[in-house]
């Protein structure tokens, strides 16, 4: 089985380099090495970093699958900027419920509120792209999602703008921060609130991996082969939601990941679902750290925000995919 | 002989009206009829892919509604018209789906040997390791069908599954249909080639707007005048070399 081998040394290879650009990333940067700035900003910076980069990795992997649709990604159909809405919304409500100083919260001390805020909002904003985008079949037109995802990302942004002006909690991030993303702010608390989402995502994408394959068929043609689609499509739209929701919270939006990373893997490892989704995962993780890296030392003492680094790789990505998806469809009228 | 799949006077609203079909094991049946005469619609019905609105369904004489999609695949095997593959994977992982309805049961013990089989009957040995994608219309259409087949179901539908083959495909699909229906499969072919219809069918049911206009053996049902009447043009049959020819008139 050399094909099978090689993605054992794919994924090996890919875990090997994440081991080491992260302990890399753990020394490089400012002159100061005392262990509170390694401990307490560069440690829990990586993880969340490994956390959101996974994630993103595995969303894009299991929407791309679900939706046979090679431009999909949770930044271009318009879930992280949803996310981003429903997190700014929760921390204006939370402080609402709970005003700075008071006591009652539950888990005070963990971004919870925001995080749950962005997944059911990452729900609303995926169920209304896929709404605008149906066409039957379960293949969803490549132009009206990503154009969808243009509607309801702008919409989103303009509404978290709303939001950040006139709420001083949810203030205190600015808008840029949600719409470009940073892991400047990064701390332990924020890694233990995305981790359980991740892995949650994780048990979800290890479920339908198998179902995802068979989905390649056509919705009618896999239903026949023994799939049963409805429940392979919700749990894999879920745990892309889920992938990514959490990680929008505590770090705002990253763009082009999502969409980058699966492809990459694939012209690797082939498209089967179970190594792709962990390959994903693995590449993620390894492309936004070496992205975060490069944000943060390149024009050190200044940070550049992260998306504007992964939206320099992955913007032209989308435009050759694009042209390369519109080439396989004879054009777009 | 029982009926292995049988539909009892199911109607489906605007498409199907008190239609009744059965087909044993051993048996192969056609359904013809001109566009829109609810031949692809009998054909999900029989698949349980569509519940009618009134009328059964029944497999092996058990009532067949909605049963989960495993379990159906593990009794029916239905060749769709195909939709192109959305990832590039090998003709051997699309051929190893043909297995899945039976995961978690004794048969996959057997998996190694009907993938082998199907792969040695339809040709395929060679393109194993070869994205789907890649392939000519006529070469996809061999791994659709072998993928179909590994699914070892004792009834099996066909959707038009000539629409894309030269005459070199027609024949090893046609051998592999005559090869199943000896095998004792109940198999239900769709299709608008009426001569290679009529020359592999035992049975029919002419079709016309939602109706059986006609119905029994493939001889006896596909006349030149049952056809001229439910398609509308002056159809003419002769025979030739033991086959017999339909073409219409313009």
């Amino acid at each position: 089985m050399t094909a099978r081998l090689r993605t054992a040394v794919v994924l090996a290879v890919l875990a090997l380099l994440l081991i080491i650009a992260a302990a890399a990333a753990l020394l490089v940067g400012a002159a100061d090495t005392s262990s509170v700035i390694i401990t307490e900003i560069r440690a829990p910076r990586i993880a969340l970093t490994l956390i959101v980069g996974a994630g993103l990795g595995i969303s894009g992997a299991l929407l791309q699958g679900t939706l046979r649709n090679p431009l999909a990604d949770p930044g271009i159909i318009g879930v992280s900027a949803s996310a981003a809405l429903g997190a700014v919304i929760a921390i204006a409500l939370g402080a609402a419920i709970w005003p700075a100083g008071s006591t009652g919260m539950p888990l005070s001390g963990i971004p919870w509120i925001p995080a749950l805020g962005a997944t059911l909002a990452g729900v609303a904003g995926m169920a209304l792209v896929l709404w605008i985008a149906r066409a039957g079949s379960g293949r969803t037109e490549v132009v009206t999602l990503v154009l969808g995802g243009v509607a309801v990302t702008a919409f989103a942004a303009a509404l978290v703008s709303v939001v950040v002006a006139v709420s001083d909690t949810a203030g205190a991030r600015s808008t840029t921060f949600w719409t470009t993303g940073s892991l400047a702010l990064a701390t332990w608390p924020g890694v233990w609130t995305t981790l359980p989402f991740l892995v949650l995502a994780l048990l979800v994408a290890g479920l339908v991996a198998r179902n995802l394959d068979v989905l390649a068929l056509g919705d009618r043609a896999a239903w026949a082969a023994g799939v049963d689609v409805d429940r392979t499509r919700l749990l894999a739209l879920a745990g892309a939601v889920l992938a990514v929701s959490a990680g929008v919270a505590v770090v705002g939006v990253i763009a082009f990941v999502g969409l980058v990373v699966p492809h990459a893997v694939r012209m690797l490892i082939g498209p089967r679902h179970g190594a792709l989704l962990a390959g994903s995962a693995l590449a993620g993780a390894l492309l936004l750290l070496v992205a975060d890296t490069i944000a943060r030392t390149v024009v050190s003492p200044v940070e550049l925000p992260l998306g504007v680094v992964t939206a320099l790789i992955g913007a032209p990505v989308f435009v050759v995919l694009l042209r390369r998806t519109r080439a396989a469809q004879g054009g777009w009228a | 002989m029982n009926a292995r799949v049988e539909a009892r006077g199911v109607s489906v609203r605007d498409r199907l009206v008190d239609v009744s079909v059965a087909v044993a094991p051993g048996e192969v049946h056609a359904l013809v009829g001109p566009n829109g005469s609810g031949k692809s619609t009998l054909l999900a019905v029989l698949a349980g892919d569509l519940l009618p609105d009134t009328g059964t369904v029944l497999l092996e004489s058990e009532s067949w509604s909605r049963t989960s999609a495993r379990v159906a695949a593990r009794r029916r095997a239905l060749l769709a018209q195909e939709t192109p593959l959305a990832f590039p994977f090998t003709v051997r992982e699309v051929v190893s789906w043909g297995r899945l309805p039976w995961r978690g049961t004794e048969a996959t013990t057997h998996d190694t040997g009907v993938i082998e089989a199907v792969v040695a009957e339809h040709g395929l040995g060679e393109l194993l390791d070869r994205p789907v994608t890649s392939l000519s219309g006529g070469e996809r259409a061999r791994v659709h069908l072998a993928r179909v087949l590994a699914q070892r179901a004792p009834v099996l539908l066909l959707d038009e599954a000539d629409a894309a083959l030269d005459l070199a495909g027609q024949a090893h699909l046609d051998a592999a249909i005559r090869r199943r229906r000896d095998a004792g499969d109940a198999i239900v072919i769709v299709g608008h080639d009426l001569g290679r219809l009529a020359a592999l069918a035992d049975s029919a049911t002419l079709l016309a707007r939602g109706r059986a206009v006609g119905q029994g053996s493939a001889n006896a049902t596909l006349t030149a005048d049952a056809l001229t009447q439910a398609y509308g043009v002056s159809v003419s049959i002769a025979t030739a070399g033991g086959r017999r020819i339909f073409w219409s008139e313009g």
